[in-house]
């Protein structure tokens, strides 16, 4: 059953009288509890993608359907995991989080039962020792995981996450896809992933959109990802269906659609 | 995980630090004192030098100044009685600061409102920005005093003229200073506002105020430091109680060992105008502002 649907979405820039086409006939459908990634070379509007699914950006054709209705404005059913993680500096932990809880929460939740519900969250990404630090005083991978914690505490029934590990290295990065996974595995929110890193998005996915290279990038090819949850990255290593699967998304990136400027 | 790991770090080193202090405590103690030191002896030592170079300079017969010494001698009256008021303008050097801190204080709290709004306007809107802009870039340049004739014939009285002349002085750091700092918020912060729907008021107060705070308190600062240098020029003009008045009615008598001790103050008052609007911007932004 589809939940969110992205359909035949296309987008166009006009600069100095100029029109570039980003995206074209982009259409993805996704279930509840999905959780889909979105891989491709930098450039190629992975990004649009997700902001045209947000809301900050408007398709200039085609629409996005979630539950049947059109979305096309921001709105806290489809929270925001940003790259850059989006805290705001002058908050603290506990407030960045409480900041989202207290304007999507408010009549639904007494004062009290908001308090419980900031504090569960940070509970959720492990961040309840630092609820009083601002962001200045935490590490990078600790300021994802409250990105991640506001985006959760707004109960968005569409979780978007654009490279949320990007900027991490390698063991924080792991450490934050499993519990990303353990998190995707308890709640069961749809996922849309941007990523460019391979192992994330056959670890964490249940399929894989493979999108090819702009201008006019649309949708190339899309992978199901065929492995029991939960997932354990050490088993997976020598797992046939993991290892077929990394190269098939190996395979697409590389050979079918390298980026012009590498290949040359 | 990073808790417990920084845990096992810090403990030892607490150890250390704790049982430091107990062997050793007079050494601490000379340190902080040869710390405190090094930073009093060099401007002690400056300040001593300059007394003493113009105690020299001006203690020679057909001098036009008078040295320190006979400041001290002359204007003793004023130093020791700050308080004093026998009515009118004849009143101790408090009241005359006083009254020149209250007028910068009603033109400066005006402007800073005013100019926040002014500037979050011009900072949010291109229209506005593409419209205001060359008015300001022309007005921003007039000298205050220039101001101060048109504010008396608009007002018909000294004191509204002088808040006014603040005003329109202070007011155009606070409006530039704003504007850069709304332009300059992150499209990260307008997407997360975005996201969660805040209506404009709660965008104002909870994203574009604390946003733009390093920047408008650097405006705030600019402009308080203005006003105090507009202030004395136009209290000399308007007169009335002020230390403006008291600097111009102490050269027309001649006292000029009252206007140096005069100056000292206006000196010592602008330093402490420009730190607490740091030490406010400061507090407000917690250390983000410079």
């Amino acid at each position: 059953m589809t939940y969110l649907s992205i359909e035949n979405i296309g987008i166009s820039f006009t600069r100095n009288g100029r029109t570039n086409e980003v995206l074209r006939d982009v259409s993805v459908k996704i279930a509840k509890g999905e959780f889909v990634s979105l891989i491709g070379h930098s450039g190629c509007g992975k990004s649009t993608v997700l902001n045209i699914v947000a809301g900050l950006l408007k398709a200039s054709t085609g629409a996005v359907l979630l539950e049947n209705k059109e979305v096309n404005s921001p709105g806290p059913d489809r929270a925001v995991v940003f790259q850059n993680h989006s805290l705001l500096p002058w908050l603290t932990v506990r407030e960045n989080v409480s900041l989202a809880v207290d304007k999507v929460m408010k009549g639904k939740k007494t004062k009290a039962e908001r308090n419980e519900w900031i504090d569960h969250n940070l509970a959720l990404v492990n961040m309840t020792h630092a609820a009083e630090r601002r962001p200045s005083e935490i590490s990078g991978g600790m300021k994802q995981r409250v990105g991640i914690a506001r985006a959760l505490a707004m109960e968005p029934k569409v979780l978007l996450l654009d490279e949320p590990f990007g900027a991490l290295d390698a063991l924080t990065r792991a450490h934050l896809q499993d519990s990303l996974m353990e998190i995707h595995g308890r709640l069961g929110n749809a996922v849309i992933m941007i990523t460019h890193d391979v192992d994330e998005a056959v670890l964490l996915s249940d399929r894989i959109v493979m999108m090819t290279n702009g201008p006019s990038a649309t949708v190339g090819e899309i992978l199901k990802v065929d492995l029991e949850r939960p997932r354990r990255r050490l088993e997976l290593v020598e797992d046939p269906t993991y290892t077929h699967a990394r190269a098939e998304v190996l395979e697409f990136l590389y050979a079918r659609h390298a980026k012009p400027a590498i290949a040359a | 995980m990073a808790n417990t790991s920084s845990l096992g770090v810090t403990g030892p080193a607490v150890v250390k630090a704790a049982s430091a202090p107990k062997h050793r405590a007079p050494l601490v103690t000379m340190a902080t004192i040869r710390q405190i030191a090094a930073n009093l002896i060099p401007p002690v030592v400056v300040m001593l030098a300059f007394l003493v170079i113009w105690e020299l300079l001006c203690s020679r017969p057909g001098a036009g100044l008078p040295p320190p010494s006979r400041v001290v001698t002359e204007a003793w009256d004023i130093i020791a009685h700050p308080f004093y008021d026998n009515g009118g303008t004849d009143k101790g050097l408090f009241w005359h600061i006083a009254a020149s801190i209250q007028r910068v204080a009603f033109g400066f709290a005006l402007a800073t409102v005013v100019g926040i709004l002014v500037g979050t306007l011009i900072g949010q809107s291109d229209w506005a920005m593409r419209g205001l802009d060359p008015i300001f870039q022309v007005l921003r340049t007039i000298p205050p005093l220039a101001w101060l004739p048109l504010s008396l014939a608009a007002f018909r009285d000294g004191q509204p003229s002088a808040i006014f002349v603040i005003f329109i002085t202070s007011i155009w750091p606070i409006i530039i200073n704003t504007a850069v700092g709304i332009r300059n918020i992150p499209q990260d912060y307008r997407n997360v506002s975005a996201v969660l729907q805040l209506n404009p008021i709660e965008f104002f107060t909870k994203i574009m105020l604390p946003s733009a705070a390093p920047y408008i308190f650097t405006g705030l600062r600019i402009g308080v430091g203005l006003s105090w240098l507009a202030i004395v020029a136009a209290e000399m003009l308007i007169g009335g109680v002020g230390i403006g008045f008291f600097i111009w009615d102490a050269w027309n008598s001649s006292h000029i060992s009252e206007i140096i001790v005069a100056l000292v103050y206006v000196g010592i008052i602008g330093f402490i105008l420009d730190r607490f609007v740091a030490f406010i911007g400061n507090l407000v932004t917690r250390g983000a502002a410079a």
